[in-house]
């Protein structure tokens, strides 16, 4: 072994092994600021990723807004702006929860921090139960995508062929349609995702692995949560709210 | 390949296995690999799957030159034909390139570069593993199911109405493309946050900042690749609408999503092949890399010029000329860095003491093959030109010349570099010579021959072609015959020396490189003590003679 470039740093393994090493500090890490910050670098990466993901939809968007701007006017007006609505507000309220049991989770309230939680958990349910009866209407009356527009399901199985033209509607309204249930449809997914990271973080609270000293994942998981919410922030002017 | 190199048991007990005895003996059995969170056995894990790829692409490319030797029907059928070279395509960049350096060399050397005990999250690690092993799973199903015949770029409106299994076979990019970003994740974290006390930026191996750029390459432009599959998926199964002309929509815009991702991509391939090949040429010249500082900023550079030039594959595709335009001169910057790295390299060259040990070879065949390479991209990047070569073999070689040449090149050259590192056995030399001229002087038959045909009017992807290309084409075809059998040599020399090669010292290239200063193979740990550092990895006027020695 050689020595300049190997030496024995001051603080090297042997040492800090005669230091408690903390329970939830890995192995390969030095402190546990380390491991936060590289937890939430890691968490930042994941969401620019989340982001360049969504950016195709939006580019398509952008893209056939402005190619069949009337379609596009007419079919926002078809969505009900009051579940669009209400749907925001759920979501924005979520994210104060989340925010909060984070703050809870960093003054050690374990206590609290559960019921933040669950609330935003119950939140999420809500966003998802809204959506479901939103989906359920377009089902009921043919507003669907590409080869199924037209074709009313929920009691009636239309025989409508695909590029016929429904009346009142614009040509292209199955393209509004397909976009439409894509990017929901992909939101919504991020929503079950969450729910399931946030019940899991849930459960690692009731068992108290958290404190003051640790609460990286109710962090990160938050801040997941948060971008779920800010594109939902998007979606909801883009597709329901201008002509 | 565990049962083969773990001869002698472990002296550490079950419960706690000692961080210091080596990674490759310190646990046993094969749940002891299948659950590890050790990035080396990761890494290991990942060589296997890769080069399990590499011996399938390459069959598969064997068929194809196979099938062109005459004219006509040669040993397969057209239908046949096409489904060959898509799953050439497919599977050499999907299951082969994409991983090969950075999730398989990359995995087990970053961390020990960087004087870390482990990459940032190595349960994400063995996750992203796991993830590509699924999305190659839908891969072999769709093999098994009718396979693709849309080319590996699955352009629409053909990929929409094909009735061969492309979705099984995009859901499988899908989900190996998230292996891919979380991989980024994980080794952007890892460089930011693990570094080893006194391994400031610019004491950084150029293998690191070559594998720090393609991350951010990964996170950014990987999950355009997933969305634009998802819509694919979307216009086959529902008719959406997006991209068939019929339904109102755009097939070029499908070409524009799919290069967003795919030219960037084309760096997630070749980056890490310049990467390593700083490594080997630092090591074999006994010198620093001349213009260590440029070297790295050009990675940087790649990273942010391959966002920018995505256009220059759709000049005959319809789009504005004033976009035309745009997108050649920025591909021409693209030259820039890359000519960086090379004079960079010819200089460090200069004057080195120089080892042609067979990794060098391999990185003097990249320095050739990609300068190549490079230059007919830039023949391609102009728009009148790109016209007459657009879709014939002048671009296949000139791919080629890059991503053979190049990244398998480089690949090959770096899994020998590393052999030691990873396995602690030393191979054959002149064996592992012979195969890289067997590789050296097929490869540039192949393809080299391949830029007449295509500057002659050859038409990529045809199945028969005119009488007087067949001459050309049964060069290359031979051709394929000389690589095939370079890297079946340089396969038995490697595995033949899992069993019966030497024990290697702790050093046995002389290198002043951090990697090779620890135990050959490291122990679990990486390192006996934490490793402070004081100097760059090149600076062999530095390094002591102890560090330079072979043990």
């Amino acid at each position: 072994m050689s020595d300049a470039i190997t030496s024995e740093a001051p603080g090297s393994d042997h040492e800090e092994h005669e230091h408690a090493h903390p329970k939830f500090l890995a192995h390969h890490f030095d402190t546990p600021a380390q491991q936060f910050d590289t937890a939430k670098l890691g968490m930042w990466a994941f969401l620019a990723q989340e982001l360049l993901f969504f950016s195709g939809l939006f580019v398509a968007y952008g893209i056939y807004r402005s190619w069949y701007p009337e379609t596009f006017a007419v079919c926002s007006h078809l969505l009900s702006r009051p579940m669009g609505g209400a749907n925001t507000i759920v979501l924005l309220f979520s994210s104060w929860t989340a925010a909060m049991a984070v703050r809870c989770a960093q003054l050690g309230q374990q206590k609290n921090t559960s019921r933040f939680l669950i609330v935003t958990i119950i939140c999420a349910f809500m966003f998802l139960f809204i959506k479901y009866l939103e989906y359920g209407h377009k089902f009921h009356e043919g507003l669907l995508p590409g080869n199924y527009f037209g074709h009313q399901y929920g009691g009636i199985f239309g025989s409508i062929p695909a590029d016929a033209e429904v009346p009142d509607l614009p040509a292209k309204a199955h393209i509004y349609f397909g976009i439409y249930f894509i990017m929901t449809g992909v939101h919504a997914l991020h929503v079950m995702v969450g729910i399931g990271v946030l019940i899991w973080i849930w459960r690692r609270n009731e068992r108290g692995e958290f404190s003051k000293e640790y609460f990286t994942p109710v962090d990160i998981a938050a801040l997941y949560w948060h971008l779920v919410d800010l594109i939902w922030i998007y979606l909801f002017p883009l597709l329901y709210l201008i002509d | 390949m565990g049962a083969a190199t773990t001869t002698h048991v472990p002296t550490a007990s079950h419960d706690t296995p000692d961080p210091n005895e080596n990674y490759l003996t310190v646990t046993k059995g094969v749940w002891s690999w299948l659950a590890t969170l050790d990035h080396k056995r990761i890494g290991v894990m990942y060589l296997v799957l890769v080069t399990a790829a590499f011996l399938l692409g390459g069959i598969f490319a064997l068929l194809v030159r196979l099938e062109l030797f005459t004219r006509g029907e040669t040993i397969m059928g057209a239908e046949t034909y096409n489904r060959m070279f898509t799953l050439h395509g497919v599977v050499m960049v999907f299951l082969f390139i994409i991983p090969s350096i950075p999730a398989a060399l990359g995995n087990i050397i970053l961390p020990i570069q960087l004087g870390a005990k482990d990459v940032a999250f190595p349960r994400l690690n063995l996750m992203s593993l796991y993830i590509y092993a699924f999305g190659a799973c839908f891969a072999v199903y769709s093999m098994l199911t009718g396979a693709v015949d849309t080319g590996w770029t699955f352009y629409t409106p053909y990929s929409t109405t094909t009735h061969s299994a492309v979705i099984p076979m995009i859901m499988g990019a899908f989900i190996m493309g998230f292996s891919s970003i979380l991989t980024g994740v994980n080794f952007l974290a890892t460089v930011h946050k693990m570094r080893a006390p006194g391994l400031t930026w610019t004491r950084l191996p150029l293998f690191i900042w070559g594998l720090y750029a393609t991350s951010i390459i990964q996170i950014l432009a990987t999950p355009v690749l997933a969305i634009t599959l998802l819509l694919l998926t979307c216009e086959r199964a529902f008719g959406i609408g997006i991209f068939d002309p019929k339904l109102g929509g755009d097939p070029v815009l499908f070409q524009h999503f799919f290069w967003f991702y795919s030219h960037p991509a084309v760096y997630i391939m070749i980056v890490p092949g310049m990467a390593v090949i700083n490594e080997i040429l630092s090591t074999f010249s006994h010198r620093a890399i001349y213009g260590y500082m440029f070297v790295a900023m050009s990675s940087i550079a790649l990273a942010v010029l391959g966002f920018l030039v995505w256009g220059h594959h759709l000049f005959v595709s319809g789009m504005s000329e004033y976009a035309m335009m745009v997108f050649s001169a920025l591909t021409f910057l693209v030259a820039i860095p890359s000519g960086v790295k090379v004079f960079s390299w010819v200089a460090t060259l200069y004057k080195g003491s120089i080892r042609l040990a067979s990794p060098m070879l391999y990185a003097l065949a990249f320095i050739f093959q990609f300068t190549i390479g490079g230059l007919t991209g830039v023949f391609l990047g102009m728009l009148a030109i790109d016209v007459h070569l657009h879709d014939t073999y002048f671009v296949v070689a000139h791919f080629h010349y890059v991503m053979v040449g190049g990244t398998v090149f480089a690949f090959v050259g770096g899994l020998q570099y590393w052999w030691p590192k990873f396995t602690g056995k030393l191979y054959n030399e002149l064996v592992a010579k012979i195969g890289f001229w067997f590789a050296f002087v097929g490869f540039n038959v192949t393809f080299g021959i391949q830029f007449v045909l295509g500057s002659r009017g050859m038409p990529r992807r045809y199945y028969d072609y005119l009488p007087q290309f067949e001459k050309f084409h049964q060069i290359s075809t031979v051709g394929s015959w000389f690589i095939g059998t370079g890297f079946l040599i340089v396969g038995i020399n490697l595995m033949y020396s899992l069993f019966k090669g030497k024990k290697s010292p702790r050093n046995p290239w002389n290198s002043a490189a951090l990697e090779w200063q620890t135990p050959t193979p490291p122990p679990l740990a990486n390192f006996t003590k934490v490793p402070v550092i004081t100097r760059g990895p090149y600076d062999y006027h530095l390094a002591t003679e102890a560090e330079l020695a072979e043990d």
